[in-house]
């Protein structure tokens, strides 16, 4: 019990005096997080209306693909990145394993599916007949997606987020493409990892409460929109 | 030149799971006219509007406008921007009335003013210049079936297609809402394609009338001829001739068929049917008029007069259909004030009369 409350009046104080060890590992992990979800979003949004809005053969298999790939584990994706960016393999040439780049790169790999995935089914949710109506009113292609994606604003921030919330937590791939190299690749949940298992319970629980937060903010908003969603 | 029709398909087919639910050889529409398409639930009216307005591919088929045959891509979305579609729902999107009603010229790039002007011009037709800036999400359902259509009119389009616009709202809300369609398009001539299976929009609506029935059209023709003269039982059935009785002509009297129908009746109707020809005898319960049966009936000018027991009486408000038995099962449909005059109840004896220019004759094979 001891041990706990003083964990978490160290944390505390490493926190409200703004250790710069402590801010910097924040700072990193919301910049390769962030780049990561922005990177799926751009690429994810389009490719998962355009799944949801044409049917061409090998859909099901590309569907069930990226089924499977939202619940892939971290660890897989950061072996199958590790692999890729290895010296002599395929992308080595690049020499960018164990940079914050490898990591922005497996976080993409973890968010996209799921940004893809839930665009799909929230375009697909919409009423056929709406659609139906854009193209009526004389929407090209592009505008109907558009107007499709306005139509469906909050259920595809939701999407966002959860991608967002999958990779701000999640450990084995940042692990092992990173590094958790001190100041260059280490984020929170590698530095969570490292100082308790080296015993730093107080700055493993600044860490970890920093962790909460952000995922505490992002499951707040979801489950916001899910409300609103059912009240409506 | 001016080209001979607005809207013109050829030989249109729609397959569905194996199934032919659209056979259209041939469709117009001429430049003006308002041609309401009729038929049961099912009969492939939204299909046939849907393919008319470039919204869904027919398995077959030519589909022209003002003598310009569409072909798909580019060429398709710039003819739809020179239509616009009104369904049976509002399908507002999210936002405002004044943003749903500009919509569709703002996917057309048109200029701010032209917008505006436009915008308002037609929220104030249809009665919602107050409702500009609520949220669509709030209209009750008449307010946003009259933004639907003020954003379909605002696009001023080439050919206008209504799918049955009014189906869903309440009965007061779709009488007034049809009496200011009705005037809006005799005012702007916009050439119309609706579709609707409720008899009365097609007559209130209509200059011509197609009926549909099974994929095909049946019949096309003026309201007043598709309505009295039906081209065949099922379309007569459709428009409201309750009253479709088996005969055979006997005679031909100088354009007045006699027919002989079951019950050893005979009935006069106008018509060149010769003797021996087997008819369809198509009569609407409007045209019957109920009087207290007398022996020596006092003079009618009315040729048909059938001695008729009540067999029941089903009330509708003002008016009560009569079911009758003269030998054959009838339906008659008289104003309830009448119905209770003659004191009718069920086994009273009646005289049935009717013309013999209210008769209309189908032959059959």
């Amino acid at each position: 019990m001891e041990l706990i409350l003083e964990g978490i009046v160290q944390g505390f104080w490493l926190l409200v005096r703004g250790d710069p060890e402590v801010w910097q590992v924040v700072f990193l992990s919301l910049a390769v997080s962030v780049s990561a979800t922005a990177i799926s979003l751009c690429v994810g949004v389009p490719t998962g209306a355009g799944l949801a809005l044409n049917r061409f053969p090998g859909r099901q298999v590309i569907v069930s693909l990226i089924n499977t790939g939202m619940g892939a584990p971290p660890v897989v994706v950061g072996l199958i990145v590790t692999i890729f960016l290895w010296r002599n393999g395929p992308l080595g040439i690049l020499h960018l394993l164990y940079t914050p780049s490898a990591m922005v790169i497996a976080q993409c790999v973890i968010s996209l599916p799921i940004i893809i995935g839930f665009t799909m089914a929230t375009v697909q949710q919409i009423d056929s007949k709406l659609r139906l109506q854009i193209i009526a009113l004389g929407a090209s292609r592009a505008q109907m997606v558009w107007l499709l994606l306005k139509e469906t604003h909050l259920p595809l921030l939701a999407a966002v987020m959860a991608g967002f919330g999958a990779v701000i937590s999640e450990v084995g791939a940042s692990m092992m493409v990173g590094g958790n190299i001190e100041g260059q690749t280490r984020v929170l949940t590698t530095a969570t990892v490292m100082e308790t298992g080296k015993g730093n319970f107080g700055l493993a629980i600044a860490l970890g409460a920093i962790l909460m937060v952000l995922v505490y903010l992002v499951n707040f908003f979801l489950t916001y929109v899910q409300q609103r969603g059912r009240v409506r | 030149m001016t080209p001979q029709y607005a809207l013109e398909a050829n030989e249109l087919i729609v397959n569905r799971g194996g199934r032919r639910i659209l056979d259209v050889p041939s469709f117009q529409a001429t430049s003006g006219e308002v041609l309401a398409v009729i038929g049961p639930n099912g009969s492939g009216k939204t299909t046939l509007i849907q393919c008319l307005a470039l919204l869904l591919n027919p398995d077959s088929g030519i589909i022209s406008y003002n003598d310009h045959r569409i072909s798909g891509g580019r060429s398709a979305l710039h003819q739809r921007r020179r239509l616009a579609v009104v369904f049976q729902e509002p399908l507002l999107l999210r936002g405002t009335v004044h943003d749903n009603v500009s919509l569709g010229l703002r996917l057309r790039g048109f200029s701010h003013e032209e917008i505006t002007s436009r915008v308002n011009r037609w929220l104030e037709r249809f009665g919602i210049a107050g409702l500009a800036n609520r949220q669509a999400a709030t209209l009750s359902g008449g307010e946003a079936q009259r933004a639907s259509l003020a954003r379909a009119f605002a696009l001023e389009p080439d050919v206008m297609f209504l799918d049955e616009p009014f189906a869903a709202l309440d009965a007061p809300t779709r009488q007034s809402l049809t009496g200011e369609l009705s005037q809006v398009l005799r005012e702007t001539r916009t050439t119309t394609v609706m579709v609707t299976h409720n008899r009365n929009e097609a007559l209130a609506l209509g200059d011509r009338v197609a009926v549909l029935m099974e994929g095909q059209i049946r019949q096309t023709g003026t309201p007043q001829s598709v309505f009295t003269y039906p081209a065949d039982e099922a379309v007569a059935a459709f428009v409201g001739v309750e009253n479709i009785l088996q005969g055979t002509v006997i005679a031909q009297n100088g354009g007045v068929a006699v027919v002989s129908i079951a019950g050893g009746r005979n009935i006069d109707a106008v018509s060149d049917l010769v003797e021996g020809q087997p008819a369809a005898v198509c009569l609407r319960p409007e045209d019957i008029t109920l009087t207290a049966y007398e022996k020596n009936a006092a003079w009618t000018s009315a040729r048909n007069r059938l001695p008729c027991r009540v067999v029941g009486l089903s009330p509708g408000g003002a008016q009560t259909r009569v079911h009758l038995d003269c030998g054959t099962g009838l339906v008659a449909l008289i104003t309830t004030r009448s119905c209770q005059e003659l004191g009718l109840i069920p086994g009273k004896e009646v005289t049935a009369s009717f013309k013999a220019t209210s008769v209309h004759l189908i032959p059959r094979r």
